[in-house]
């Protein structure tokens, strides 16, 4: 890894002019912007100026050292938000986990069967083109339907499988492609050693598949979050950064910097898990010698 | 080489297997290979093979693109199976030959696994099948030595010339101590200087170790100073033209000097002439006498 040869330094520094520059385009469009927004027809292609559509960014990010309910002791913003954010991203986490496990058991079967790809694979791309406001509500059905001893199924459990649902996929096609990445040559002297195909995964096929594999982890820890925030409104599951979002959304009118909140807490619980995922990554160094481009 | 290696040569060259105990380290009788394409025409990459190789003995199969002397070494190798006739390697099936590692490989890239150090990839072999952690140190330990690598144990292929990886793949060939070597035109992508001086190497190599060794490469000069035994093929379909035995001395008297010798010119010759069939009707050198 020579190309990250920029001192850690420099990386945060950019990171926070990053940040830094995006708050100054806001204000600056806030302030020079016509005040009911750019439009070309009838079609609004920037939002209006105001103080409702858009907050000051101190206004927002003042509202989080306030309390929850204005007039209220209730406890701070930012504490509520960061709450909900470990909510999610535990949910999160429980997903990307089973999402993981779902993908590459379903790459290493169709690397190993070919019929298993013909047959998988059309299906898996099919899968992610149904919407996932329709599978929502019958995932929550028929887990509710599910009982098994001191074992019940619960709503943050079909939170979980749809984030899993959202994950799985980049997975298994990333790990496909790593596991099919070796060089004729690499596999042909496996076969010479005369080990068989399972040897032949550990040793060869699963560490090949580390610079194909971190990419799609990164996108399925994306994909992960996403898909619980947008199941938990779905779903209506409390708790959580979604439906934080869309309760706080109805206070816009008289506390317009109050949505903002949660969906600052979004944007942590985005950053956290693509930060484990380069801990990973880190991690497994030592795979990513001559790494190709992915 | 072997400790006979002009007796053993030459018996074979003349087609008879050596009259001892030790079975021939390959023996390859009436061999063709045909692969069969979609659109129904088969293309006949081996014809009536004949070769029987002495243990220690060094064969180079030389030959224009697509006279088989890849597919020939694949054959051997088990990587492939032949349509007819057989294969044995130290008088075993080729197939049970692979299984019980009668041989080492080494092909024209190095083929090493980029994530590990170049002793694990020394090791890997030793590791599949489950060699001791200790034993496998000392395996390798002595393996880098001999390959002049000991300083680079811990350095990681892409840390290395391509001269250097070649050299740890063929250490890697050599960890379970084959008796018999197959090199898929090892140096075929080395430059000049590094090709001489790995050819020099090799040569060393395999005296050290004794093992048999079937070489397949594209350069003249590179068979002549390696071999015993250079054979010849030729294409379409591809089978052997000519076997032509070299006798430049035993392997502790091959060294740079030898290139610039009368008896190297003769031989690179003889196997030029075999190559492009110049001899004008007659057939072609065997058994070039050198001396």
């Amino acid at each position: 890894m020579t190309r990250t040869g920029s001192p850690l330094g420099r990386r945060v520094l950019l990171g926070v002019l990053g940040v830094v520059v995006l708050a100054a385009v806001w204000e600056l469009y806030k302030a020079l912007g016509p005040a009911t927004g750019v439009m070309i027809g009838d079609l609004t292609v920037l939002p209006r100026t105001s103080d409702l559509a858009m907050p000051h960014v101190w206004d927002m990010v003042a509202r989080l050292f306030r309390p929850v309910r204005s007039a209220g002791d209730d406890e701070m913003m930012w504490q509520a938000v960061l709450e909900a954010s470990f909510f999610s991203l535990g949910v999160a986490a429980v997903g990307w986990l089973v999402g993981v496990g779902v993908g590459m058991l379903l790459a290493i079967l169709m690397q190993r069967f070919r019929t298993a790809e013909s047959a998988l694979l059309p299906w898996i791309v099919l899968s992610q083109t149904v919407p996932l406001i329709a599978i929502a509500p019958l995932v929550k059905r028929w887990g509710s339907q599910i009982e098994i001893g001191e074992f019940s199924w619960e709503n943050w459990m079909s939170v979980a499988l749809i984030a899993s649902y959202l994950a799985f996929f980049p997975v298994s096609i990333g790990a496909l492609r790593g596991l099919e990445s070796p060089d004729v040559n690499h596999v042909e002297l496996m076969r010479t050693y005369s080990v068989g195909w399972w040897a032949t995964l550990i040793r060869l096929r699963l560490p090949a598949s580390v610079p194909y594999l971190l990419p799609a982890l990164r996108l399925a820890a994306a994909n992960a979050v996403i898909g619980t925030v947008v199941a938990e409104v779905s779903i209506g599951l409390r708790g959580g950064i979604g439906r934080m979002i869309v309760e706080y959304a109805a206070a816009a009118g008289g506390d317009p910097a109050k949505p903002w909140a949660p969906i600052f807490g979004a944007v942590v619980v985005g950053l956290l898990a693509a930060g484990v995922v380069a801990l990973i990554g880190l991690a497994l160094t030592r795979y990513r010698r001559g790494e190709t481009p992915a | 080489m072997s400790t006979e290696p002009a007796a053993s040569g030459q018996t074979v060259a003349q087609g008879q297997p050596v009259a001892s105990a030790r079975p021939a380290a390959v023996s390859v009788a009436g061999v063709g290979k045909v692969f069969a394409s979609r659109k129904g025409t088969d293309v006949t990459a081996l014809e009536a093979v004949d070769l029987t190789i002495a243990p220690g003995e060094f064969v180079s199969l030389i030959g224009p693109s697509g006279c088989g002397k890849s597919t020939l070494l694949r054959l051997i190798a088990d990587l492939d199976t032949p349509t007819s006739g057989s294969i044995e390697v130290f008088g075993k099936t080729a197939r049970q030959a692979r299984i019980d590692q009668a041989y080492g490989i080494a092909f024209q890239q190095a083929g090493l696994l980029p994530w590990r150090t170049v002793r694990a990839n020394i090791e890997l072999p030793l590791e599949l099948h489950k060699v001791g952690k200790a034993d496998r140190a000392a395996r390798s330990s002595e393996l880098l030595a001999l390959v002049g690598l000991s300083d680079f144990a811990d350095k990681y292929p892409d840390q290395l010339s391509g001269g250097m990886q070649q050299r740890v793949a063929i250490a890697r060939s050599l960890a379970e101590s084959p008796g018999l070597l197959l090199m898929d035109e090892p140096f075929g992508a080395l430059d000049e200087m590094t090709r001489e001086r790995m050819q020099t190497e090799l040569v060393r190599i395999c005296a050290e170790t004794g093992a048999a060794v079937v070489f397949v490469t594209h350069s003249i000069p590179e068979a002549v100073f390696l071999s015993n035994r250079v054979v010849v093929m030729s294409p379409r379909p591809g089978r052997i033209r000519d076997i032509i035995a070299v006798d430049l001395g035993r392997a502790e008297g091959r060294d740079e000097g030898l290139r610039e010798a009368d008896g190297f010119f003769e031989a690179v010759v003889a196997v030029r002439e075999s190559l492009h069939g110049e001899s004008a009707g007659a057939p072609a050198a065997r058994g070039v006498d050198i001396r």
